[in-house]
């Protein structure tokens, strides 16, 4: 009985920020139409930026809570930064061509930006623990669970009503969605589809970089941690549906779950049972778990 | 104004004129590299034979992408067949190199052989993802096999060749002459290939499949034998890597060594077979000279030259030199 | 005293009945076609003239009913395995290769037509460039044989299509509105080229036509559909004459 609350406490952090950072991803995918291979270099950029940012706090004697603000600002301050820069500057010329020639392209800036965190922040790693404690700890049963932890399941419970409601009570929102239905259909009514690209490619890149952010006090922020976000949030996009919001939630929850149900009962099936799974589905319900796009050939 | 009917037979013969001489051209260079490589240094050796190596998996690459799918997921078979290789050498006391090479390549079809008619299904980013997630479900397994030195990998001794093992200053040598008489003798099968009836309906199944199958041909069984040729490429290619490294880990079977294979096949379009191989050995030129000299910047390097080559040619540098593509190109200005 | 089981019947239809939804696109539909016949199939669009090409092709499985080629059965069965027993079609878009020149599109053609397909055999052998030149000749397409497909005008591409399709010596060739797209002075002496290109051959010609001229000029008989029913089957200029036919399909009845 413990171990299965263990499991779905561990499981339920884990699914957290993975969410916000698939949710990212899914939603570039539903409007742009491009699989970002980079998503995980603007989940490192969130991260170091909060690595940074939480530092500078820090050294001004500012109160601790306050470093929860400093890792939002460092989620946007990538998105601002970022995305325009990414999306306007790069991905705009590609627009149209092939959907696995632009695959090549974000893989191409997933390589670029991997030396460009390099470059600004060095190859050592930051460790920003303070934040990580500032919830204490919380017992449940007979195991300690930390605040924080808890703290992300609520973010990512907020992001997603904030990310539904935006979509689907806004005007934008709305028109977020034609464009995600038909982008031809909406540029025939008027719709400026180049700056729903943009606001789409930003909101994704907040949303990586938000996850970076978060999770940085619970890691060692250092050169690689996009390599392994990538494919994890690749399978969860797969396992929910490419494109769709529902998908994201679930695709998390079951990755997440899958994993700390490995990590505490099978540890040696830890990183086999996530793809595991994602080629299962891959294999038998290739649109996902929530069909939005269309998925095999034959 | 109006040509006739010889013109058309000149089209068709005028291929045909270089195809035989090409063919001669490449056992030539094969034995041309072999000499060659007696007077080379070391390190330089030691660099082409891994260039080789990995460049027949991103041929293998290039022969799928000629039928219209990208796999994303090559570390598969490059993984397999350098475990396979590895763990024959150290548990079943087979060090000839041919042998494990091509034993390599042959479990890595094996192994692939039960995915090949389910993947040849799928089109676009899910046959990418299918063979993407496939090579991580490889890499799960092997981080986290003990047995196999989990996510150290482990070592491989220096082989032998028709029973005979080479004595230290040699041994680099005999790693290369292997991998360029293999890699070489792949090539120009894979030449000829390209020119046959089925490499010919494989191209044209790219272009439109509809046709392709109301002619009479399947273009899944097209897809599915693509992709087994490839795997052997790739298995080979990944026992030739491992025994020229002397040592093997699960980081073949990761994405990101797979996006360096795909890296290469872009680079080198599938227009020209010997352009894989210069691709293939520009990725190692830069990657080794990186780590002396810019180790920061050198994946910033390729990922701009990715991207400049996505944009400005974006058929490979193949397209530069193959006759049928530069008339293609002048077709589309006009 | 027709046998029914007699082999000059090409293709046979019985109690045909397909549906999509609400749409009725084939409501009981009976044909004989006997071999070597040229037959035109007219209807305005939605009348169910391609939803029947597309049943005998096997791109679309009937609800009901069955088709024989040859008295073989080949109802339901897939476009590839009813194109290796001898039906072949051409395209109302022409589906080609954009990316291979004319000799190119031909030489797969050519080379699909005999199978197993070989990883050695080259595709330019001088076999399979001997017919592919052939009947690139017989189409009065020599001249382009060495072009890309992009550059060539639409007339052309039309009649590349069907030789891609004849190549697999055929015993029934499907022709998808084979003039439509094709400018009007050009219409006629295409359908010239490929009627002389077809006369070599004994092939029985379905051809779905909307210009009543054609129709009229290079057809043994009409077949006229609407609703998903036959309204006339007959003689081309019996059929056109038909009030139905003229109210339905035509628009000319007075």
């Amino acid at each position: 009985m413990n171990i299965a609350l263990t499991i779905m406490i561990d499981g339920l952090t884990y699914a957290s920020w993975l969410f916000i950072v698939a949710l990212g991803l899914t939603l570039v995918f539903g409007v742009l139409k491009i699989l970002n291979v980079a998503h995980g270099s603007f989940y490192a950029l969130g991260a170091y930026a909060a690595a940074s940012l939480v530092g500078w706090f820090a050294s001004m004697q500012l109160a601790p809570e306050l470093s929860l603000i400093a890792m939002l600002l460092a989620a946007v301050g990538v998105a601002v930064i970022v995305a325009p820069l990414c999306e306007r500057g790069l991905l705009r010329i590609f627009y149209g061509r092939d959907e696995v020639l632009l695959v090549l392209v974000t893989y191409a800036l997933f390589l670029i930006l991997e030396d460009v965190t390099k470059i600004i922040w060095g190859v050592n790693p930051f460790y920003l623990s303070e934040p990580y404690a500032l919830f204490g700890n919380v017992d449940i049963g007979k195991q300690s669970y930390v605040g924080y932890d808890f703290l992300l399941v609520i973010v990512a419970i907020v992001v997603g009503f904030i990310v539904w409601w935006g979509l689907n009570r806004t005007r934008i929102g709305k028109i977020v969605l034609a464009v995600i239905h038909s982008e031809e259909i909406a540029a025939s009514m008027g719709v400026n589809v180049s700056r729903i690209y943009t606001l789409a490619f930003g909101t994704g890149i907040f949303l990586a970089a938000l996850g970076g952010a978060l999770t940085a006090p619970m890691i060692s922020v250092q050169p690689g941690i996009s390599v392994g976000v990538v494919i994890l949030s690749f399978a969860v996009v797969i396992i929910g549906g490419l494109g769709s919001i529902p998908g994201a939630a679930i695709g998390a929850l079951i990755v997440g779950i899958a994993r700390s149900a490995a990590v505490h009962l099978m540890p040696v099936a830890e990183l086999f049972s996530i793809y595991l799974v994602m080629a299962v589905v891959l294999m038998f319900r290739p649109e996902g778990l929530f069909q939005r796009s269309q998925a095999r050939k034959i | 104004m109006t040509m006739t009917t010889s013109s058309s037979s000149s089209a068709a013969a005028s291929q045909n004129a270089y195809f035989y001489p090409a063919l001669l051209l490449g056992l030539g260079s094969i034995i041309a590299l072999l000499l060659i490589g007696l007077v080379i240094p070391k390190w330089l050796l030691f660099l082409v034979t891994i260039a080789a190596a990995n460049g027949l998996v991103s041929l293998g690459i290039v022969i799928l992408m000629r039928s219209g799918v990208v796999s994303f997921g090559q570390g598969m078979v490059f993984a397999l067949g350098g475990y396979a290789a590895a763990l024959a050498y150290g548990k079943l006391g087979i060090t000839d190199a041919l042998v494990l090479s091509l034993g390599g390549g042959l479990v890595a079809v094996i192994l692939s052989a039960p995915f090949a008619y389910l993947i040849a299904r799928y089109r676009g980013i899910f046959f990418a993802m299918l063979s993407l997630s496939l090579s991580m479900v490889l890499y799960g397994i092997l981080i986290k096999s003990e047995s196999m030195g989990g996510s150290d990998g482990f070592n491989m001794g220096r082989p032998t060749l028709f029973g005979i093992r080479a004595a230290d200053e040699w041994s680099s040598y005999l790693n290369y002459a292997v991998t360029i008489t293999l890699s070489g003798l792949c090539t120009l099968a894979t030449y000829i290939y390209f020119n046959s009836t089925r490499g010919l309906v494989s191209l044209a199944a790219r272009d439109n499949e509809i046709r392709v199958e109301y002619l009479g041909s399947s273009v899944q069984e097209l897809i599915a034998t693509n992709y087994l040729l490839a795997a052997f490429m790739g298995g080979m290619g990944g026992a030739l890597a491992v025994i020229a490294l002397g040592h093997i880990e699960p980081n073949f079977s990761y994405w990101t060594t797979s996006g360096e294979f795909v890296f290469v096949s872009i680079l080198a379009g599938h227009y020209s077979v010997i352009a894989v191989f210069i691709a293939s050995t520009v990725l190692e030129i830069v990657r080794s000279f990186s780590s002396l000299y810019f180790p920061n910047t050198w994946q910033l390097v390729l990922g701009l030259f990715l991207l400049a080559v996505i944009r400005f040619l974006p058929r490979g540098i193949g397209s530069l030199w193959e006759k049928r593509v530069k008339k293609q190109q002048q077709g589309e200005r006009a | 005293m027709t046998p029914s089981s007699s082999t000059n019947i090409a293709i046979s239809a019985r109690g045909i009945q397909k549906k999509f939804g609400a749409v009725v696109a084939a409501a009981d539909i009976n044909i004989d076609i006997p071999h070597g016949q040229k037959l035109s199939l007219i209807g305005s669009n939605g009348a169910g003239k391609t939803t029947f090409v597309n049943m005998i092709t096997g791109y679309i499985k009937p609800d009901a009913g069955s088709i024989l080629l040859h008295d073989e059965d080949i109802t339901g069965l897939a476009p590839r395995v009813v194109s290796r027993k001898g039906i072949a079609r051409s395209f109302q878009i022409p589906q080609l290769y954009k990316e291979l020149s004319v000799l190119d599109n031909m030489l797969v053609a050519v080379a699909s037509q005999q199978p197993p397909l070989s990883f050695w055999r080259p595709a330019r052998n001088a076999v399979a460039v001997q017919r592919a030149e052939e009947l690139l000749q017989r189409f009065d397409l020599s001249e382009h044989s060495a072009r890309l497909v992009g550059e060539l005008p639409g007339g052309v591409r039309k009649l590349l299509d069907i030789a891609m399709a004849l190549t697999r010596y055929p015993k029934v060739l499907l022709l998808d509105e084979p003039t439509s797209g094709v400018s009007a002075d050009e219409k006629f002496p295409m359908m010239e080229t490929v009627m002389r290109a077809l006369s070599q051959e004994a092939v029985t010609v379905l051809f779905v036509e909307h210009d009543m001229d054609i129709v009229e000029r290079f057809a043994d008989r009409v077949i006229a559909f609407y609703s998903g029913r036959i309204i006339a089957d007959d003689k081309p200029d019996v059929a056109l004459s038909t009030p139905d036919v003229q109210r339905y399909v035509t628009g000319t009845l007075r």
